[in-house]
């Protein structure tokens, strides 16, 4: 590997020195992808007939990334990892990609996840499981977890992910990689399949700081297609990234992060736990201060569940549109209605299905309020005293997930009560639309583990900054998987 | 019939036909022959495709839902409806759920009879929301068009206030011409740019509530006449018959053919739609000014004309009513007026033959050949003496026969009113120097006679001696013998 583990920055100024050209990049781009795909299953398409492209003062021009199968890519394959789509060529392009592609930036393959995005583990997609580059016995997490992969293995500098509940932060954090999505809106989501609209967020996996701010930079924007999409053209997140975080304030969230709230702690989670608050302390050794602060436990608890029943909702209706009958495998039957059935009988797999039938029973009238109504009140709670603290606080940072990637083989296990909440806590992010960036701080049973700072609506650069600081203060800055089995 | 007390509530959807774009894509609104041409994305439900609130559509329903007196939300947002149908590729509706805010809520308006008295109608709401595609069954085939899916379309939902067919066909009416005259529809039925539904029940008094039947996708207003009526008598027959159990709530179509009403399906298995708001659209402030501007900018409507029709121009009620009706037959008798043509005899010429032609010929009165100019050269010839009436309807004809300017034809059949004194002079010369028995008997006192010489001169000149003169050229030269 010669180039493809460099960042956005040096490959620029490479490229524009002449020392390598983007056809050379997209080749050894393209060789790693396929090696990736034979150790991870990590995409769906691998665009071999990939050509450089031309290089001009834009940092991403003629440089090589990947794109998550749910995004709308004009005249290539887009499936969403899902048997419903195994066929779909769309005619138009994501909003997002089309930033990219604009600016020259390279495509060379489409990366593999949960199906549309419903799943953490990285285990549904219609092509198979992905797998951790650090250690392939271990799940990526999803739903990016192609994406994840990729950039982890170093195929590229970047690859464009999805987050809805922590696509790209939760697979980030057990690939030792950047993931960020920035504030709601921030990105248009026009092109990307939906899952949960309101939940929803375009983002970016890299393996620097400085590298998500310059893809997000182009990828964002007011897009007349999203309605939700709005004018952030004052931003310039790379311009402006600094490390001078001296008086920021951080907080975290005592009922979760702390360890004495998990009597039957596992090894696992006491080295995560016991590795977050080394984190912090690193945090105040570049001049921030870090509070635990308590939420109301009750809110808390909620927060699987209230993403459970809202992300289901909407997904029921969002993915209604798959029928096999205008775009999509056509299936069998004598009427309409048995091959809008076979079709999505045979194409969903057993947990969209799962959740399918969650998001149409929540939304029954007679459900309705109990479940779906209750639920968007929970948010609303859960959101305002979360920017109850940014009142007070610059961002909040929280460990990512419970530990380590889990086992792929143990996958079915169910995940313990007591740690639910701080496994999920990271759909916060999705719940009030934040910004949130998660970074590797360091390795428990030698894999990755990850931290994530997230700070108020339209805080973006804030966030980063910090996030920037703290990488530079540790070892894991642009780090690439070493397997380590 | 008759002796039962009939309620009625209506629920009329009108396409808006006059926005660019559709309410939530950028296809072109615009009516075509020409299946699935007027379709983005969005239209046919692809993946990743979002909602665009067209501004001008959400404009257009405000201004209805004042014209409604209705109270307007403080915010506007939209709910999805979920149902599985070949129409609707995304499988949901983006609509409105009243009682949930929507762009008009708790109106009303006041129609007038064509005998002059008025009755309110109550609305309930008025919401916006996209059409679904259009669907024609074939022998073993469907086939379905997307230009009409997301069409923008007006939901008018009326309190079941309304006691007779004839009512009920007054309000659709006068609502059509509101969509006409401000621009926001052409509402053309035969478009199928107008669907209604209809609720009738009967009970004995106005304190007690019968079993509400439902009748849906009407698409004409005879339709609903005929519905209504049907079912008032169907349901009349039933409780006469000491069976009115087995009028059950239930769903049921308007059969043209038959003119008779059709069950469908029982209301107790009603679909769940499982409503809620759609997250694609942010919810947006209506402001005072927005809503003031709109108001500011309500053109003069239906009945406006219809007072100034009879205040500035002494037309009855009657005509007047019938001239506002459509908003075109106002428009020609407005541009009449302009050209100055005689407000009545430009009413009476549209009300009956032209009105009678256009029916006749299913044309619009604005395609006519008989342009208002074209009328004013006809009605301005009948007051300067130049025809006489029994030729301007001749002319009225042979214009639109031969599409040829009216003074051409005047000059090519001799149709001139002879006015000039010298001819009638010698004419009514003639025709006493051929008549002096009957002159004889004239002054004998056989004043009866006056009328046989007028005949004689009208004979002479094929009619076109103007009678007035000839009276009294007559009356003159008999004198004088």
């Amino acid at each position: 590997m010669k180039y493809m583990g460099l960042s956005i920055t040096e490959l620029h100024e490479k490229l524009k020195n002449g020392e390598v050209t983007s056809e050379e990049l997209v080749k050894e781009s393209l060789e790693l992808s396929h090696d990736a795909q034979e150790k991870c299953n990590a995409f769906v398409t691998i665009l071999d007939d990939t050509k450089g492209g031309e290089v001009t003062d834009d940092l991403l021009s003629g440089i090589p990334f990947g794109v998550k199968d749910n995004y709308s890519t004009k005249g290539v394959l887009s499936t969403g990892s899902s048997n419903t789509l195994n066929d779909y060529v769309p005619f138009f392009d994501a909003t997002a990609y089309d930033n990219l592609k604009k600016r020259g930036a390279i495509m060379v393959n489409k990366a593999a996840g949960d199906e549309f995005g419903l799943g953490g583990t990285g285990t549904t997609a219609h092509t198979g499981v992905q797998r951790n580059p650090w250690n392939t016995d271990h799940m990526c997490a999803g739903s990016s977890s192609g994406s994840a992969a990729a950039v982890a293995a170093g195929v590229y500098p970047y690859a464009l992910g999805s987050d809805t509940g922590d696509s790209i932060r939760k697979p980030a954090g057990f690939c030792g990689i950047v993931g960020y999505k920035p504030t709601y809106g921030m990105i248009s989501r026009y092109g990307l399949f939906p899952f949960a609209s309101s939940l929803d967020h375009c983002g970016v996996l890299t393996r620097y700081v400085r590298d998500a701010a310059i893809v997000v930079d182009a990828m964002k924007g007011i897009d007349e297609l999203d309605m939700t999409s709005w004018d952030s053209s004052h931003i310039h997140l790379n311009d402006d990234l600094t490390d001078d975080v001296k008086g920021k304030k951080l907080f975290y969230i005592k009922e979760l992060c702390d360890l004495d709230n998990y009597p039957n702690a596992d090894e696992e989670l006491t080295a995560h736990l016991n590795n977050f608050h080394e984190t912090l302390k690193k945090c105040e050794s570049l001049g921030m201060t870090v509070d635990g602060v308590h939420i109301d436990q009750a809110l808390i608890r909620a927060i699987p569940s209230v993403y459970q029943v809202i992300s289901c909702a909407e997904a029921t209706s969002n993915l209604s549109n798959l029928t096999g009958l205008i775009f999509g495998p056509r299936g069998e039957g004598d009427n309409y209605i048995e091959m809008m059935k076979d079709h999505r009988t045979k194409g969903f797999s057993p947990l969209i299905k799962r959740r399918l039938i969650i998001g149409s029973y929540v939304l029954q009238t007679e459900n309705q309020e109990r479940y779906f109504k209750n639920a968007q009140r929970a948010r609303r709670l859960i959101v305002d005293a979360i920017k109850e603290q940014f009142k007070n606080y610059d961002a909040m940072i929280s460990p990512v997930g419970t530990g380590p990637a889990k086992l792929i083989d143990g996958s079915k296990e169910m995940l313990k009560d007591d740690t639910l909440a701080l496994e999920d806590q990271l759909q916060i992010g999705n719940f009030g639309g934040f910004p949130s960036i998660t970074i590797p701080n360091g390795f428990v049973s030698n894999l990755p583990v990850g931290i994530n700072i997230t700070g108020n609506c339209y805080e973006d650069q804030l966030v980063l900054n910090i996030a920037y600081a703290l990488e530079s203060a540790m070892e894991y800055k642009g780090q690439i998987a070493k397997e380590v089995k | 019939m008759g002796k039962y007390y009939v309620t009625i509530g209506l629920e009329m959807h009108c396409e808006v036909s006059e926005t660019k774009s559709k309410v939530f894509s950028s296809a072109k609104n615009e009516y075509t022959e020409t299946p699935n041409s007027n379709i983005r994305p969005l239209d046919m439900g692809f993946p990743g495709t979002l909602p665009v609130v067209n501004k001008e559509a959400v404009r257009m329903s405000l201004m209805m839902s004042e014209i409604l007196n209705c109270r307007q939300p403080e915010y506007m947002y939209f709910e999805r409806k979920n149902y599985y149908y070949p129409d609707m590729p995304k499988n949901y509706q983006i609509t409105q759920n009243p009682p949930e805010d929507c762009v008009g809520m708790n109106g009303y308006i006041d129609i007038e009879r064509e005998d002059g008295s008025t009755f309110r109608v109550g609305i309930n709401n008025i919401h916006l929301e996209e059409d679904a595609a259009s669907m024609d069954h074939l022998y073993d085939t469907s086939v379905i068009d997307y230009n009409r899916a997301g069409v923008p379309l007006l939901e008018l939902v009326t309190e079941p206030c309304i006691h007779s067919a004839e009512d009920a066909v007054s309000f659709l009416e006068y609502i059509r011409a509101i969509y006409q005259y401000c621009g926001i529809s052409e509402a053309d039925s035969k478009k199928g740019q107008i669907r209604c539904d209809v609720n009738v029940s009967i009970s004995d008094d106005e304190n007690t509530l019968g079993t509400k039947v439902e009748m849906k996708n009407v698409n004409s207003f005879g339709g609903v006449f005929g519905a209504i009526q049907y079912e008032i008598k169907r349901q009349s027959e039933l409780k006469d018959a000491d069976r009115y159990d087995e009028v059950e709530q239930e769903t049921r179509r308007w059969d043209e053919e038959s003119g008779t009403t059709i069950r469908m399906r029982s209301k107790v298995d009603a679909e769940d739609y499982k409503y809620f708001v759609e997250p694609n659209i942010p919810k947006f402030k209506i402001t005072k000014e927005w809503l003031e501007e709109i108001r500011k900018s309500i053109p003069e409507l239906p009945y406006e004309r219809k007072a100034k029709y009879m205040s500035e121009y002494g037309l009855s009620a009657y005509d007047a009513g019938i001239l506002i009706k459509d908003i075109n037959t106002a428009n020609y008798f407005e541009k009449c007026i302009s050209l100055g043509s005689d407000a009545k005899m430009a009413a009476n010429w549209i009300t009956g033959n032209i009105l009678g032609y256009t029916y006749k010929h299913e044309i619009e009165i604005q395609d006519l050949y008989l342009t208002p100019e074209r009328l004013n050269v006809i009605i301005s010839s009948i007051q300067d003496g130049k025809i006489s009436s029994k030729q301007a309807k001749e002319l009225f004809f042979m214009v639109l026969e031969r599409e040829d300017e009216p003074e051409n034809i005047m000059k090519s059949e001799g149709m001139q009113q002879i006015s000039d004194d010298g001819a009638i002079v010698s004419v009514v010369t003639e025709v006493l120097d051929e008549n002096s028995e009957q002159i004889e008997q004239y002054k004998n006192g056989k004043t009866n006679m006056f009328d046989y010489f007028v005949g004689q001169v009208m004979k002479k000149t094929r009619g076109q001696a103007n009678p007035v003169k000839v009276k009294e050229t007559l009356t003159n030269e008999l004198s004088k013998r």
